[in-house]
């Protein structure tokens, strides 16, 4: 069974090792400021004791107020599974850095997330548009796209 | 003559998004109106001789025989097309069966699925590189209109704004069986062709200037 | 098989365009092939033709207005993507589903998978070359298991047939005696199946050891499914985070070492065994009762967010679902197991003939609408 950690477990440790990069511990989500998330998911995925070196998935939420990429990394060996958040405050240019370098997998996700919320990651090797054209006119998963 | 080793002349692959994207706004931009329906000539009063009725029977009848179809298979309805060609429904009974994958072999364009506007583009070059005469059958609900897809901001409403359509097919997808049928409707349109010009019509190059 | 690497003649590398509409790519996908000679040196997809914008319509319509769409995600096995949506959306407003109708979820989520193994396995022969003859084979197959799904629902490709709680109606009485003749039927035919391709001399020269995915390079991509498994990571999501009723049956998840090309082929082969094995347990215990929980019409889960995930046929799927207590989804991503799966492809067939390349993009077998979506 893939046990979902709590957050409680992984902020301790965190904490220690990244001060003042937690931003916000939801009930089963760790929310990561931005600039730090490179380094906080580095260490999840290389430190002892985690291990999470497969990506489930990214995703992107547009709140209005702010973006939250969302992510969930999991450990094939001990069967464990975290969600990490990330947000963005601009609606002019939001950015987050890229996981490439972390996870080949979130190449095209990353894209498909530039292409239809219109969020930069900051070190993509090829970001440009995966699914629309060029010139297409808006980011249509944006709450705010209008036909 | 010393050929230049920079490869100027090859686009890198931005460019070639870029002049894709290109392509796709123009198609977009002029294609607003639904092309009509290319059969009005059905209803016409039919006015030939016996001698070239016989011939146009001859001929129309080789056109239906063997329709070749030409590979279009943008989504799920491409799935119910096979099965019509597949073991069960076997569609070769009908005179119509293969599958072509160049344009320029086939006669007959199945659209079995949903276009969007990227694919538009590509969609008009297959229809322009068959050879005429050329149909056009439109299969399942987004073929028609864009089905339940037709409020999304990426799906053209219908086959008809890009290739004028002969027969509909309703249904999401259609059954094999409404397949078959609308090719045996198409097959029985092909018949009533006027293959052979009017004589009247063609211009006479005794009097020229006038027809 | 071998392969020439090293060429004594060097030539001038060149652009090939393959798709997006191209017999073998298996709907409107597109590469662009950088060549030296027959070699692929480089390949970029272009992927976008079947884009049709069903993240943002799910964000348009009710909770139980959307399960159609999720059927034309990936039509080839829609009865899956049915089941994964409603288990999220379930997980959201905690609705507890009936038994009878856990145990109809799970012999069709089976069914399906032998469907489309059906077909992942006769388009990627195809591709090898054997022009139509192994897909013909599948093919009857398929059409017998899709009976079964005309029968409790009436569609042949897109079922609609899950309902949030359950499932839309129950299943004829003459449903459980047709499913037992089918798995009779199935076992024998996939017997007949690999004996005629097991030891085929074609079949291994074109794809025994061609393609290979590396066990790290398929974990870091986020490969999942049948192409994880014939690579070495024994995952399935059925085991591994059971989820409706799978604990409690038995069943083995096959896996392979080398990842090539037949090694899928072979997994496949392996996972309809294992499928008809847990359809003869399932439909001996299926129990009487109810098939649809009691909900309403109009559902507002309270305000979160909720990720499901199942094991389809292609590898795993998984919703993900913002709620923000109306009565449609706030936000609908959707996990896409092919998209994903296709991350790995431009180092599995570097250095490969363009044949090859064919080949090796049939046996990871996408569904585009649910690439593009
Ligand atoms: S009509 Fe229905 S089955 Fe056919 S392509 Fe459209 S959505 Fe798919």
């Amino acid at each position: 069974m893939t046990v979902a950690i709590s957050a409680k477990e992984i902020i301790s440790q965190l904490n220690t090792k990244f001060p003042g990069a937690i931003e916000e511990a939801g009930a089963d989500s760790v929310l990561v400021k931005s600039d730090s998330l490179l380094a906080v998911a580095e260490y999840l995925k290389t430190a002892e004791g985690f291990k999470f070196e497969y990506l489930n998935y990214i995703t992107a939420v547009d709140y209005y107020s702010y973006f939250e990429v969302v992510y969930q990394i999991t450990s094939l060996e001990s069967n464990r599974s975290v969600v990490l958040k990330a947000r963005s405050y601009t609606r002019d240019n939001p950015t987050v850095p890229s996981v490439t370098g972390l996870w080949q997998g979130a190449d095209f996700q990353e894209r498909e997330i530039y292409d239809l919320m219109g969020i930069t990651f900051e070190g993509h090797p090829n970001l440009k548009r995966i699914f629309l054209w060029d010139g297409f006119p808006g980011y249509p998963l944006r709450k705010d796209f209008n036909q | 003559m010393e050929i230049s080793s920079d490869k100027d002349y090859i686009y890198t692959s931005s460019e070639l998004d870029y002049q894709e994207g290109q392509l796709i706004e123009e198609v977009k931009a002029s294609s607003r109106e639904s092309i009509q329906d290319p059969d009005a000539w059905l209803d016409e009063e039919l006015k030939r001789n016996i001698l070239l009725t016989s011939v146009d029977w001859v001929l129309d009848w080789a056109r239906r025989s063997s329709l070749w179809t030409a590979i279009c298979f943008p989504a799920c309805c491409a799935f119910e097309f096979i099965a019509a060609e597949g073991p069960r429904f076997d569609m070769s009974r009908f005179g119509m069966e293969i599958l072509r994958a160049s344009p320029r072999q086939a006669d007959l364009m199945i659209t079995a699925g949903t276009l969007t506007w990227k694919m538009a583009p590509n969609v008009r070059r297959i229809y322009n590189q068959m050879p005429d005469p050329k149909w056009v059958i439109a299969m399942g609900a987004c073929g028609i209109s864009g089905g339940i897809f037709r409020s999304s901001y990426n799906v053209v409403p219908g086959y008809n704004k890009i290739v004028p359509v002969d027969v509909y097919v309703p249904g999401c997808p259609p059954r094999p069986e409404a397949l078959i049928y609308a090719v045996q409707m198409l097959q029985k349109k092909i018949a009533k062709a006027k293959v052979v010009p009017d004589l009247s019509e063609l211009p006479n190059p005794l009097r020229k200037g006038k027809k | 098989m071998t392969t020439t690497r090293e060429l004594t003649l060097k030539t001038e590398p060149f652009v090939l365009n393959i798709g997006p509409v191209h017999p073998s790519t298996h709907g409107v996908y597109r590469m662009r092939c950088t060549l030296d000679g027959e070699v692929v040196v480089d390949i970029e997809p272009v992927f976008g033709y079947l884009h049709r914008g069903i993240e943002k319509l799910a964000e348009e319509r009710t909770y139980t207005g959307f399960i159609p769409l999720t059927d034309r995600l990936d039509y080839i096995s829609p009865m899956s993507n049915n089941l994964g949506y409603c288990m999220a959306v379930e997980k959201l407003a905690g609705i507890k589903v009936p038994e009878r109708a856990e145990y109809i979820r799970v012999i069709m989520a089976e069914l399906q998978r032998l469907a489309n193994h059906c077909i992942a396995v006769g388009s990627m022969l195809n591709d090898a070359g054997a022009y139509f003859t192994p897909f013909m084979y599948t093919f009857r197959e398929r059409e017998r298991i899709v009976d079964l799904f005309d029968m409790v629902c009436g569609q042949r490709l897109t079922y609609n047939y899950m309902r949030i709680g359950g499932v839309s109606q129950d299943i004829p009485g003459e449903f459980l005696p047709a499913l037992h003749k089918l798995v009779d039927r199935l076992t024998i035919f996939i017997e007949e199946y690999e004996n005629l391709l097991k030891l085929n001399e074609i079949l291994l020269a074109r794809a025994k050891g061609v393609g290979i995915l590396e066990k790290d390079t398929a974990i870091n991509c986020g490969i999942s499914g049948p192409v994880a498994r014939a690579s070495g990571i024994k995952w399935d999501i059925r085991r591994n985070d059971p989820y409706s009723i799978y604990d409690r049956f038995e069943f083995d998840i096959p896996t392979c070492e080398n990842g090539d090309c037949y090694d899928r082929y072979r997994v496949r082969i392996e996972e309809m065994r294992q499928s008809l094995r847990i359809l003869q347990q399932a439909m001996k215990q299926v129990p009487k009762g109810p098939v649809k929980a009691d909900v309403p019409h109009l559902i507002r889960p309270p305000a979160g967010e909720a990720y499901a995930h199942i094991e389809a046929p292609k590898g795993e799927l998984g919703y993900y679902i913002v709620s923000d207590n109306s009565i449609a989804p706030y936000r609908c991503h959707i996990r896409p197991t092919s998209l994903i799966n296709l991350a790995a492809l431009r180092q599995m067939v570097k250095g490969w003939k363009v044949a090859d390349l064919i080949i090796i993009f049939g046996s990871i077998d996408i569904t585009m609408g649910e690439v593009d979506r």
